[in-house]
Parts: structure tokens; C-alpha cells; sequence
């Protein structure tokens, strides 16, 4: 009857879990897919720098990592939560109810979404928010009225540009990455077009305008991809008429089959964005829980190493993956090192 | 067959036919049967040409991730760059990062290019430095802690070269790729068939990936299985603690001892239900009890293990009834019959003539378990997570790790070609562990199975 063993060692590992629980001695981080890279280059080198154990690394997404990080204050909730956006007040608030009050906002860097599609494929070289717009709003500007968007290829709106079927996979609206890209790109191109006037015009105030631009159209020409962005690399492998969204660094670390597109005339380099000459950027953050610091060893030390120079510096791996780095990097270390809080000086 | 020989009674005028002589009907059915055949060939021959295609693509792009670029070089351990006040003091020296580490290397590369009478093609030697892995400066920099001695002395290391030179020479990257890549220039690859001619660079079996930890994405030629290996070994420890008692236990009690009524009945389809029940809402009742109510650490693979015993436990339960149905009623009866208690008769009689398919059924349902991902995603196995080997059997179970199909996934999503490859290879260790558990899984049916 080996078993009641078995039972028996089965529910003394559960009981010695429970007391476990409690104490964790590595630093643990979930968020943003595209912070990961970043975090994980950052991990590895801390692990191998110190003495405390390499941190964990989660993905999920932004908004995934956000809400782990408010969910309370103890040792099994993360201390760091990545993220390719500023956090929310919503987000803010709901971590104040869950208990996470002091919180360190750290600016690592900038990111710079790309547009790309297959080496060989269509001609697609040169874009203006305009034509993204133009292809993609779910309404669009018809000799001076509003109408649905029934643009079928690229050259139907630019002369300029391939006559090819439009299809483009963006990201889905759980990633930070589309946030960038609904405003920079397709409310920028709203703008430019005269659309957000023209929805102004038919009554809407602003911000109800700019939620209207931001609609995208619906009839499988604006494809959503909720994956990471090798789904988006597979999907544009089997189509070659399609373009898709990248970051910079996974464009760089696949130039052998993506060709890059350029925004209002200018290409998408680490100079051009850090410059802000790129329009399309965002900073990335990563947020830290003040409680945890000196409660779970080494998260002090990992948030100050991630924005060392040797790490985030213009020369540091992180650059050389393809960050954008941060001009403001030593008032980012300070407020590190003296664990300012979101609000005490802003 | 009576109407074709015997004529009907009333005389009708029907034709005489032969058994030897196929009439149209007979050849009809023979014809039909014929297709039949057919249909069922090519079904077989399609599955097979699926798995042949299937098995080629995994080992075509796998087996090169078996195999790994390392390069031997001469690392002159300055004193003044490690141990500026000369004191030998191991505090001092760990003050040292891995970046104080890079100009020996660079060093080092310029000098094996010097030895080897290759000319450096790059007007800076810093741009030498990309073609050895970042992982070399931390593999010096362990070495000069572990041996302060040597300081001064010059050391060869076997480093690993770095993921481009290293898709060079297993034909994966190509010369013209490089034209827009930033992380290597076509003057790089000058160099490494230079170095390859002289001997210095050499394709080598690669332990580290089938025994080491996971790397961070700027690294892939650092990155192995074995410490999602272990993760996975210790899920499977708690799945075989937990799910194989309760499992045995509840299909036993059901079997041979519960009264049949409603609330019996209503158990069992249950558990039938269970069985079909998608792997990912296990996981997310994982993260809702065991995680976010008992408080179990996060990534763990007790938790990990916890979720998979429930999503393994139909599966041992069916398979356990169905082996102690097998066994027929005379033994039970027999042994009744010869004064032995209803629970003698059981665990005397029964069970060990069943302990055949409650193993199969056990191994299979582990095996499900051990290629499982799904519920993985939901308790936070996925990620950046398997880079530090556990330090004890407790460790084991409570830290974070990962599992070996997470790990795959993980290595998919990821952004460096390089890492592609590593998740075929991964998939080949996945399926020769799959693989060993059937074959022992059909050894056992074999060897003890008892027919009646």
C-alpha cells in the first residue's frame, strides 16, 4: 500500500508550500511583450553581475502586467510590471484600492515602430499617416463627405503608391504597441486628411471625433493580430501584399526577409528616433513597487542596474538590440536611486 | 446465396449462373470491396506522408541546434584592468562587471587573428567583439573569481561565437543577408572562414543546450533546455504523487465498492466530462485557487504540477475502471470464496492483475501532461523564466521555472532567428521523452497483460 505513502509525501509538500510562500529571494517581473527583450538582456547580466539569483521575466502584455502588479502588496504579486505605455490613472487608482500606493515610475528608453513588409514584395518604401488612414479608417474622406472606406488597393488614394490589395495586420488593442499606432499614425492621418474636421463638422465634440478617426475598418483589410510579432512575421511570409507592425528591434533582428517602410519621409533608425525626427516612438517604462524594496532582495539593485549606463547607455546591449536610448538617463538613475514615487515630484 | 443455386418454387424462368462465373452483381460487391481497400490504403498512406513530412521538417530544422560554434582564444588576464590595487582581493575583483571584461576580449580576438596571420579587416578592433557571444565575458569573469591566482597569467578559453557567425557556418545566415543587418558586416564572415581554415573556430557537439538555462534574447547561442527539463521532471514528480493515488484510489472505491445509485452515476459522467474538458480552463481555475486564494508561489512547478494532476486525473481514473473491469468476476469470486475479505479480494487479487493497464494508462496520461502548454500560459511559466537551476528538492518544486513545451513556446515567439532553431531542437527532445514513455508504456502492456 505504497500509495498512502505517496499521499502522505504529496500533502506534506503542500503543507511546506504554504509556509513558503512568503518568502522569495528573486525578483520577479511580468508586463509588456515589448519590454521583454529589454528586461530579459537586463536579468541575465544582473544575474551573472551579482550575487542574487537572475530575476524572472513574464510576458503577457502591458495591460496584463499592470493589473498583476495592483493586485496587492506580499510575496506571491510581481514587483515589476514592463510597459510599452504610461500607466493609466485607472490603473493607478486600482492599485491604490489594492493596497500599492508608492509606486517608482522608471523611463528606460524609447521604441520605434516600424512598418514592413516582405524583402522581395510590393514597393511598399515610403508612407504617410495619411495613406495608413486612408487604407485603414473605417471611414474615410470622399470629395468632402464622410463615407465608408471602400478603398481596395494602395494606389486607389496615391498614385504613388503600389497598385496591391491593402491588407495589414496591427496589433491587437491589448498590446501597448497599438495605442502608439492609433494615435500617431491613424489620428495623426485623420487630421491630415481633413476627416477629423469633417467629423467635428457632423457634430461630435473632440474627443468623441478622435475616437471616431481611431475606428478601424472591419471587412479583413485591417487584420489584428493579438500574438507577438513573429505571428504578424508569419503572417506577412504568407502574404506578399501585406504590411505589418514591428518594433525596431525584432526589424533589426530579422532584415533578411522584412524590408522597412518610411514615415512622412524619414527611416526608422535609433538616430531618427532618438532625434524625435521618426514620428512614430514611445517610451517604454517599467514600474516598481516600493514596498518590495528591501523586502525582496536585489529589486533595488536590478531597477539600478537596468538604467545603468552600462546597460541602457547609447553604447550599452540594450542599444545594440535595438532601444532607443534615453537622452534624460541620468535624472532617470537618480530618481532611481532616491526611489522617487509617481507624484512626489510631478 | 439460396436464390442464385436453387430455382424458386412457382418455376420461375431464372438464368443458370456458376460460382466460377462472376455474374454483375458479384463483381459490383467485389468491385466495391476493392475501393474499400483503396480508400483505406490512401487514408493510411496520407497519415503517413503527413508524419514522414512532419518528422523530416523537425529534425531538418532541429538537429542543428544540436551542434554549436565555439572558438578558442588566448585571453591575456590584465592586472591592471581586474585587480587595480593589486591586492588579490576577491571583493575588489567581483566589483569588476562583465563589461570591464570586454577589452580583454577584444584583445584576445585581435591577438588570435595576429597569430593566425590573418589581416583585420575592421580599422577599429572593437568591431571584432560581435562575432564572440556576450556569454564569454561572464564565463571569464567566473573563472577569475573562482582563480584569483591566475590573475596576469594569459588563459585559453573555449567561448562560444556569437549567433550570426554561428548561423554562418551552419549555413542558416547568408552572405547577403548581412547587407542590412546591423548585428554583423559582410567583412565579419572574411574573418570567419579565415578562422574556420585555421582551425580555430570549431562546430561542436553542444551539451549546454540539452543541459543549460535559458538565455536572454540578445544571446541564443547560450540558450538550453535543461533547466525547463527539470522544471518539467519536477511537475511530473508532484502529477505521479498526487494524481496515481487519488486516481487508483477513487477508480477502486467507484469500481468495487460503491453502491450503483443516481449520485454514482452522476460521478461518473462526470468524470467522463472532466476528461474532454480544454486544458487552458484548468489552468485558469490553477491561477484562481492556487495562486490567487492558497497563495502559492507564482511559476512554480508545484503549482504547475497541481493544475496538470487535475487535468490528468480523469484520464488515470478511466483507464484504472477499464483495467479492473478487465479482470474477470471468477477471480474476485475465487477469492471470496476462500474466506478472503472484500478488501483482501481486492488489493490480494485484483489490483495486481490490473497493475498492467493502470500503469499504461497512468504513463499516457503523464505523457499528455509532460506535452501540455495551455494551462502553463496562465500560471506564469511563460517567459524569461528558466535561468537559474534549482538548488534542492524544495527549490525544485517552489521557484520559478518553466516547462520544456513552455519553453518552446517561448523560444518561437522569440525575435532572433537563431532562437527558431532552438525550438525545433527542443521539440526533439519533447518527442524523444514522449516517445520513451510510450515504448514503456507498450512494453509493460506487453510483458504483463493477462488475457483470459
Amino acid at each position: 500500500m505504497s500509495y498512502f505513502k505517496l499521499t502522505a509525501s504529496a500533502v506534506a509538500i503542500a503543507a511546506v508550500s504554504a509556509t513558503a510562500a512568503a518568502a522569495r529571494d528573486q525578483v520577479q517581473v511580468a508586463g509588456s511583450s515589448t519590454v521583454l527583450p529589454y528586461a530579459s538582456i537586463v536579468a541575465e547580466a544582473f544575474g551573472e553581475n551579482f550575487d542574487f539569483p537572475t530575476p524572472v521575466v513574464e510576458s503577457g502584455g502591458s495591460s496584463a502586467g499592470l493589473k498583476r502588479f495592483c493586485e496587492g502588496v506580499g510575496g506571491n504579486t510581481i514587483d515589476v510590471a514592463n510597459a510599452s505605455r504610461k500607466i493609466k490613472d485607472k490603473e493607478v487608482k486600482a492599485c491604490a484600492e489594492a493596497g500599492v500606493t508608492d509606486i517608482i515610475e522608471v523611463r528606460i528608453g524609447y521604441d520605434g515602430i516600424v512598418f514592413a513588409s516582405q524583402l522581395n514584395g510590393p514597393a511598399y518604401n515610403a508612407f504617410e499617416p495619411a495613406d495608413l488612414f486612408n487604407a485603414l479608417g473605417a471611414k474615410v474622406l470622399k470629395d468632402g463627405a464622410l463615407v465608408d472606406n471602400t478603398n481596395t488597393k494602395w494606389s486607389d488614394f496615391n498614385a504613388d503608391l503600389p497598385a496591391e490589395e491593402i491588407l495589414a495586420f496591427v496589433p491587437g488593442t491589448k498590446h501597448g504597441t497599438r495605442e502608439v499606432f492609433d494615435e500617431k499614425v491613424i489620428l495623426a492621418g485623420c487630421e491630415e486628411t481633413g476627416a477629423f474636421e469633417a467629423y467635428v463638422a457632423s457634430g461630435l465634440d473632440e474627443k468623441a471625433a478622435e475616437k471616431a478617426c481611431m475606428d478601424l475598418r472591419t471587412d479583413g483589410r485591417s487584420v489584428d493580430i493579438d500574438g507577438d510579432y513573429t505571428e504578424t512575421l508569419a503572417s506577412i511570409d504568407a502574404n506578399a501584399n501585406g504590411i505589418g507592425v514591428f518594433g525596431l528591434a525584432f526589424y533589426e533582428n530579422n532584415t533578411d526577409k522584412l524590408k522597412v517602410a518610411t514615415m512622412s519621409g524619414v527611416e526608422p533608425k535609433t538616430e531618427t528616433i532618438a532625434s524625435g525626427d521618426y514620428p512614430v516612438s514611445r517610451p517604454l517604462y517599467f514600474y516598481v513597487k516600493k514596498a518590495h524594496i528591501g523586502v525582496i532582495p536585489g529589486l533595488k539593485e536590478y531597477a539600478e542596474f537596468f538604467v545603468s549606463d552600462d546597460m541602457a547607455g547609447p553604447d550599452g546591449p540594450l542599444a545594440e538590440y535595438g532601444l532607443v536610448s534615453d537622452p534624460e538617463l541620468s535624472a532617470t538613475q537618480s530618481g532611481v536611486a532616491e526611489e522617487q514615487t509617481m507624484g512626489s515630484n510631478m | 446465396m439460396t436464390d442464385a443455386t436453387s430455382t424458386p418454387p412457382g418455376g420461375g424462368a431464372r438464368t443458370k449462373s456458376s460460382l466460377m462465373t462472376l455474374d454483375n452483381r458479384v463483381r459490383r460487391r467485389n468491385a466495391a470491396e476493392a475501393r474499400f481497400r483503396a480508400y483505406g490504403i490512401a487514408a493510411v498512406t496520407v497519415g503517413l506522408i503527413f508524419l514522414a513530412l512532419l518528422l523530416f521538417a523537425i529534425v531538418r530544422n532541429g538537429v542543428p541546434a544540436f551542434t554549436q560554434t565555439f572558438m578558442t582564444i588566448p585571453v591575456e588576464l590584465k592586472a591592471d584592468k581586474l585587480d587595480k590595487n593589486g591586492n588579490r582581493d576577491i571583493e575588489e575583483i567581483k566589483k569588476v562587471s562583465t563589461f570591464g571584461y570586454k577589452p580583454l576580449i577584444i584583445d584576445a580576438m585581435s591577438r588570435t587573428l595576429a597569430d593566425n596571420g590573418i589581416e583585420s579587416p575592421f580599422a577599429k578592433d572593437k568591431d571584432l567583439e560581435k562575432m564572440v557571444s556576450a556569454s564569454a565575458s561572464a564565463q571569464i569573469r567566473d573563472f577569475v573569481i573562482a582563480n584569483p591566482g591566475r590573475i596576469g597569467e594569459t588563459v585559453d578559453f573555449r567561448v562560444l561565437a556569437s549567433s550570426r557567425v554561428d548561423g554562418y557556418m551552419k549555413g542558416r545566415v547568408a552572405r547577403e543577408d548581412l547587407a542590412r543587418d546591423k548585428n554583423l558586416d559582410a567583412e565579419h564572415l572574411d574573418v570567419t572562414d579565415a578562422l574556420n581554415e585555421a582551425g580555430v573556430l570549431k562546430r561542436e557537439f553542444n551539451w549546454a543546450f540539452i543541459l543549460g538555462a535559458d538565455a536572454s534574447e540578445s544571446r541564443p547561442e547560450q540558450a538550453g533546455i535543461g533547466v525547463s527539463m527539470l522544471g518539467s521532471f519536477f511537475m511530473m514528480l508532484v502529477v505521479l504523487g498526487l494524481a496515481l493515488p487519488i486516481g487508483v484510489a477513487a477508480s477502486i472505491y467507484l469500481e468495487e465498492f460503491a453502491p450503483k445509485n443516481r449520485w454514482t452515476d452522476l460521478i461518473e459522467v462526470n468524470i467522463s466530462n472532466l476528461a474532454a474538458v480544454p486544458s487552458i480552463v484548468f489552468g485558469i481555475l490553477g491561477l484562481a485557487v492556487f495562486i490567487q486564494f492558497a497563495h502559492l508561489p507564482q511559476s512554480a512547478p508545484l503549482v504547475g504540477g497541481l493544475v496538470l494532476t487535475l487535468m490528468t486525473l480523469p484520464t488515470i481514473i478511466i483507464s484504472t475502471r477499464a483495467s479492473l473491469k478487465a479482470v474477470p468476476p471468477s477471480i474476485r469470486d475465487a477469492a471470496l470464496g476462500v474466506g478472503a475479505s472484500k478488501m483482501q479480494s481486492v488489493f490480494h487479487h485484483v489490483l495486481p492483475l490490473a497493475m498492467p493497464g493502470i500503469l499504461t494508462g497512468t504513463i499516457i496520461g503523464l505523457a499528455q501532461a509532460l506535452g501540455e502548454t495551455a494551462p502553463l500560459l496562465l500560471i506564469g511559466m511563460v517567459g524569461y523564466i528558466a535561468s537559474n537551476y534549482p538548488d534542492g528538492i524544495a527549490s525544485g518544486f517552489l521557484d520559478p521555472n518553466s516547462a520544456m513545451p513552455a519553453q518552446i513556446y517561448e523560444w518561437a515567439k522569440r525575435a532572433d532567428p537563431a532562437y527558431y532553431e532552438r525550438a525545433w531542437g527542443g521539440i526533439i527532445i519533447l518527442l524523444l521523452f514522449l516517445m520513451t514513455m510510450n515504448i514503456i508504456a507498450i512494453i509493460l502492456r506487453r510483458r504483463f497483460e493477462r488475457r483470459w
